[in-house]
């Protein structure tokens, strides 16, 4: 296996450069700050996980990554370039039920080809190789609600890659899963990193996953969002399920608890979406 | 023995459920069944409530005389075809009206500030109520009455594909815009599917009130219509023939609503409560 200096050495793009970023969201009397001066660099091919508590503004900032937020402070750059709303090069994976439900597996994870232009039989057959690495052949013809929770991610995370993004945007990916299937997709999720180089941006609340994953996890406070603590993680790759038994992983696991329990950090907060304070199921209506 | 103890459970699962199913088609045959029972002692005995009297109501054997002298004249089909043209170019005008609005209203803050106000004022005026203007307004009376059983269908139609369109998951376009979709693929690869099941019901609805507003519209008609024969009859006393009338209204109302709810599982294989049912 390739260690991570080699790797970013490699893989040339994927460079993220966040400085100063504010970004409010909600309007009149409800606007609130929800990411307050939040500076950040992340190399090619690497992965970083964002944890913090419920609210504190970790999925605003995949948000404005992803382009559907736009900052009101600060400045955003991917290898150089400023961001110009959503776009292939930042996918996308949301928690979950994001699946075009009226399309089979293999034209959902085919979705990105065809706003491409590229032809029907060519765009098949590339979705089939990423049904392959996400180990899913043989799941071609299903419909999204034919498929299990993790099924679905697998091909949410295909539907991402075939893109071949710079930077994967994940937003509690796993969060829906049970233990053991989330622990298996985690697993997945590294087994294909170590192959395709790409950058994650990995948001979670659940600590122990952001130790399994990550080369630095990114803590943040309470709202309005900041970033408070930075961890470098080097576990050796490729990482095994034992690893989280090990007695450093429970140290770095320790200081985690004691950043996120911090006192005055009062009630949960109701919790931010990538696409702003809207409960889920609002509709994103174009304004006139 | 244990394959044996293992494979009773499943088969009397089986039974069960087959006889759960029969059942419940027992029950729906006997409800109407009573329906008719209960309309035959009240219209023979000539039942009288003092609110609400039976004494002029034909009785269910008389009108089955009546459908089958109807049923044996050549006039059904002529009722009937021009019935059946009228419904549906009443019913097809209005589909087109209402989804395209109804997407456009549903997406566009400035179209729902612009159409709705004058679409809810026209939306409470009963069909019989556009009775005068729609024979002002065109130059034939089948023109008349296409247009009343467009204005039946197209209330339905239309809130069904705005609220379709408004409940659509937003994260769903926001996908689709980071996998590179311009505004054009978002409405056909995403806003339209996703509205789709909404503006099925929609359809299926408006085509239940299409059929509910020919009687009205058929007031117009001096010659052939289901709804013409029903309102002649009255006017002529053929009371038999009243109901003959209505019940053909409601069976083809029935039955077109139905087409058209199978038309909308046919085309949406994804929907997963469709495919359980």
């Amino acid at each position: 296996m390739t260690s991570h200096a080699e790797r970013s050495a490699s893989a040339k793009r994927g460079r993220i450069d966040i400085q100063n970023l504010h970004i409010r969201l909600g309007h009149g009397k409800e606007a609130f700050e929800a990411v307050q001066n939040v500076s950040i660099s992340i190399q090619p091919g690497e992965f970083v996980c964002l944890i913090g508590p419920s609210g504190c503004g970790k999925s605003t900032l995949l948000g404005a990554l992803a382009g559907h937020l736009h900052p009101t402070g600060g400045g955003i750059q991917l290898d150089s370039q400023p961001l110009d709303g959503p776009h292939p090069e930042r996918g996308l994976v949301f928690q979950q039920h994001t699946l075009f439900p009226w399309k089979k597996t293999l034209d959902n994870i085919a979705f990105g080809l065809k706003m491409k232009g590229i032809p029907r039989r060519e765009r098949h057959r590339r979705a089939n190789e990423m049904l392959e690495l996400v180990g899913l052949a043989g799941f071609e013809q299903h419909y999204p609600f034919q498929l299990s929770g993790g099924m679905q991610q697998r091909v949410e995370i295909a539907r991402v890659l075939i893109n071949h993004p710079r930077v994967m945007l994940m937003d509690e990916p796993f969060g829906a899963l049970d233990a053991q299937t989330r622990m298996m997709m985690q697993q997945l999720l590294l087994d294909i990193w170590e192959r395709i180089k790409t950058t994650i941006v990995f948001v979670t609340h659940d600590i122990d996953e952001a130790l399994f994953l990550a080369d630095r996890i990114l803590v943040m406070s309470p709202r309005p969002g900041r970033i408070i603590e930075e961890i470098s993680l080097d576990f050796p790759r490729p990482r095994e399920a034992e690893l989280v038994t090990s007695s450093q992983f429970a140290r770095l696991k320790r200081r985690c608890l004691e950043l996120l329990h911090q006192p005055g950090s009062g009630f949960p907060l109701q919790r931010l979406s990538p696409l702003g304070s809207v409960p889920k199921n609002d509709s994103l209506r174009a304004e006139a | 023995m244990s394959s044996l103890t293992e494979a009773a459970p499943v088969s009397t699962e089986r039974i069960r459920l087959l006889r759960f199913g029969s059942a419940r088609l027992l029950l729906r045959a006997s409800s109407i069944a009573v329906c008719l029972l209960a309309w035959h002692l009240a219209s023979t005995t000539q039942m009288d409530l003092g609110v609400v009297t039976f004494r002029n109501v034909p009785a269910p054997l008389e009108v089955l005389a009546a459908g089958w002298e109807l049923f044996r004249s050549q006039v059904l089909l002529s009722h009937l075809t021009a019935s059946l043209s009228r419904v549906f170019c009443g019913f097809l005008i209005a589909a087109i009206v209402g989804v395209a609005l109804g997407l456009v209203i549903g997406r566009l803050r400035i179209a729902e500030d612009t159409l709705m106000p004058p679409l809810e004022i026209l939306r409470p005026i009963p069909a019989v109520a556009w009775i005068p203007l729609s024979i002002l307004m065109f130059p034939s009376s089948e023109f008349s009455m296409i247009f009343i059983t467009f204005t039946g269908a197209l209330f339905p139609i239309l809130l069904n594909t705005i609220h379709g369109v408004e409940t659509i998951d937003a994260r769903l376009i926001a996908s689709a815009r980071s996998l590179g979709s311009g505004p054009l693929a978002i409405f056909t690869e995403v806003i339209l599917p996703a509205a789709a099941p909404s503006i099925f019901t929609g359809l299926s609805i408006g085509m239940g009130t299409a059929w509910f507003c020919l009687v009205t519209a058929e007031m117009i008609s001096g010659q052939f219509g289901i709804g013409y024969y029903t309102w002649a009859s009255y006017t002529i006393q053929n009371y038999a023939d009243i109901v003959v009338g209505m019940l053909l209204i409601g069976l083809l109302g029935m039955g077109s609503s139905m087409a058209v709810r199978k038309l909308g599982n046919a085309l949406m294989p994804w929907q997963a409560s469709g495919a359980k049912k």
